[in-house]
């Protein structure tokens, strides 16, 4: 199969093309607008419907009311858009409709900047909606990884009913990479008997909510929410491990900073320090297991981040006091060089 | 014996949770009318919205969504957009629509979304417990303007129906009451058009209803339809603000 070179925000456009979107619902916001371009030129050729809404509140109740039909509906934003959308997802969790969202990362907080940052871990995996819910996060970290991810939302958000987040950054959705498309595997998805598409006069009245006045059955309609994050949380966790066997440093990185954190590593290596890198695919669930598979060699933990420390804290709780846990980040647009990562491990290891 | 009324249909055997006097009853059972005589209750979508409106989908026999607040013109934009050729409605009180939901209200009507809007007008903030609205009338009494509404303070009342006519996308906009008979015969045959207009392809179309809150106005039902009559028409006056050859 041939490859293009594409950037990351298009290949993710093509990919959700490819991966069955039915319909896009956006508002503008940099540096994700490449998505809503190729979609609003390429979607309706390929028999699906593409529409900007009036803003990003919007846009989040139009895939609401999308999937709660039967579409299959996405959106996309970048972290201030973001953030103005968490209500509904809440209630796209809460009702459990099928969905995708796309965060291409900016620096903040606040309107903050256009620069690619990864300071909305926690908006990813604890969310800023209200309740108690969670949503499937995937953590690409090349332009070729982002389209497979994203050509496998669609069909998982349908198989779970959930929204799927994926979690891009303002550097993956800019730089150009090659990228192909291979055939989606089929999977065999559950009927829509839910959605609200008009009874027909054939069955009952079917009611997409989430308002549940009783706090009984509240609680029993939360626990069921809880057995398939269970669920989803036990079969859809991912990591990739980079040269960890005999590693005395484990680094823990994402998206584009586990790319330079590969180079910090290799660096390391001519120099003889043996360490290697723990790098999630998904977010949530966050990939726990990777942490119980430590090589004996390994002394201390590196998390490192573009932001100030956020999924720092899911590595202590994976680790859970067995190993230090250190952190280096940079933040506010800034991207960290392989060689600056270098010294501060130096530092750490005390091979100054 | 011939019947001369039956219950619709389109309505549940539910109960309603309405206070008594609360005219949100009629203005449900005519929307749940007018779908059954044009043959739509298994081929419509309602997209219920937060407040008094919010468990519609209790007593219409119909599929409906349950929509965040404000937000149910973007969720049944989202609905018609899959669903082109099915009929898709939202039923919201001023509360949704009037404040927080002004967004969604005005852009679906400026996408000439071809869906229908009921806009229940009370003038206050029923479910939450009597609080001022964009709607409540100069002097008005509410529990968040104990002094009643003051409008050097908080402005005068919106008026939906005149503001959503000026839109190009907007075809058909009309206001109506329920409280005697009369209005109450007219007010369905508003909400018809509404529907009709969507069926054929028109655009948007909004039908403000004026609507009684015995409880957060603390009257009896009959003063209510009295109070309605007296002081929210001379306000929001009653008439045809759209129609589709005008926005041709």
């Amino acid at each position: 199969m041939p490859k293009s070179l594409m950037k990351g925000n298009e290949a993710l456009a093509l990919a959700a093309i490819k991966g069955g979107c039915s319909h896009f619902f956006g508002y503008p916001i940099t540096p994700q607008n490449e998505i809503p371009e190729f979609l609003a030129r390429e979607l309706p050729k390929a028999g699906g419907v593409f529409l900007q809404a009036e803003s990003e509140l919007a846009a989040i109740n139009m895939v609401y009311g999308a999937a709660a039909t039967g579409g299959r509906a996405m959106t996309s934003s970048s972290s201030p858009g973001i953030a103005l959308m968490q209500e509904g997802m809440s209630s796209l969790a809460a009702a459990e409709l099928p969905s995708v969202i796309v965060n291409v990362q900016r620096g903040g907080p606040g309107i903050g900047t256009i620069q690619p940052s990864q300071a909305d871990y926690y908006q990813m995996t604890r969310g800023g909606g209200n309740g108690d819910y969670r949503i499937l996060s995937f953590a690409p970290a090349t332009v070729q990884e982002g389209a497979e991810m994203m050509m496998a939302a669609f069909d998982l958000a349908d198989f779970y009913r959930t929204p799927v987040f994926i979690v891009s950054d303002g550097m993956l959705g800019q730089m150009m990479e090659p990228v192909e498309f291979p055939e989606r595997p089929l999977r065999t998805l559950p009927e829509k008997s839910w959605a609200a598409v008009g009874h027909g006069g054939s069955r009952k009245p079917n009611t997409i909510k989430t308002l549940v006045l009783d706090p009984g059955l509240l609680e029993q309609k939360n626990l069921r929410l809880q057995e398939k994050f269970t669920r989803i949380a036990a079969t859809e966790s991912r990591f990739e491990n980079y040269r960890t066997d005999e590693a005395e440093l484990v680094l823990c990185a994402y998206g584009s900073t586990a790319r330079i954190v590969k180079n910090s590593i290799d660096l390391l290596a001519e120099e003889g320090i043996k360490a290697g890198l723990i790098r999630p695919q998904t977010l949530w669930p966050f990939p726990s297991s990777a942490f119980q598979q430590l090589p004996p060699t390994c002394r201390t933990i590196l998390t490192v981040e573009m932001s100030c420390g956020q999924m720092v804290d899911d590595v202590r709780l994976a680790v859970n006091g067995r190993l230090p846990v250190a952190f280096y980040g940079r933040s506010g647009g800034i991207i960290p060089v392989p060689e600056e990562i270098v010294a501060h491990i130096k530092v750490l290891l005390g091979r100054v | 014996m011939s019947v001369i009324f039956a219950k619709s249909k389109g309505l549940t055997d539910q109960e309603t949770h309405y206070c008594p006097g609360c005219t949100h009853g009629i203005i449900q059972r005519l929307v749940a009318e007018v779908l059954e005589e044009l043959g739509l209750l298994g081929d419509t979508i309602g997209c219920a919205a937060v407040g008094c409106s919010i468990l519609t989908y209790n007593y219409l026999n119909i599929d409906m969504i349950e929509s965040a607040h404000g937000r149910a013109p973007a969720v049944a934009t989202g609905a018609k957009r899959v669903h082109p050729n099915k009929t898709v409605f939202t039923y919201q009180g001023d509360g949704d629509l009037a404040s927080i939901g002004t967004a969604e209200i005005v852009h679906v009507a400026h996408r000439g979304e071809k869906i229908t809007t009921i806009f229940v007008n009370n003038a206050i903030y029923g479910m939450t417990g009597g609080q001022m609205a964009p709607t409540t009338l100069p002097g008005q009494k509410v529990t968040t303007a104990p002094g009643g509404r003051d409008v050097a303070h908080s402005g005068m009342p919106l008026k939906v129906s005149e503001m959503i006519a000026q839109i190009p996308g907007a075809v058909y906009v009309e206001r109506v009451s329920v409280h005697n008979p009369r209005a109450v015969r007219h007010a369905k045959k508003a909400i018809r058009k509404g529907f009709e207009y969507q069926m054929a392809g028109k655009g948007f179309s909004l039908i403000e209803v004026l609507s009684t809150c015995p409880t957060g106005w603390g009257l009896s039902p009959v003063d209510s339809l009295t109070w309605l009559q007296e002081n929210m028409i001379p306000y929001y006056p009653l008439g045809v603000f759209k129609t589709p050859e005008e926005a041709k």
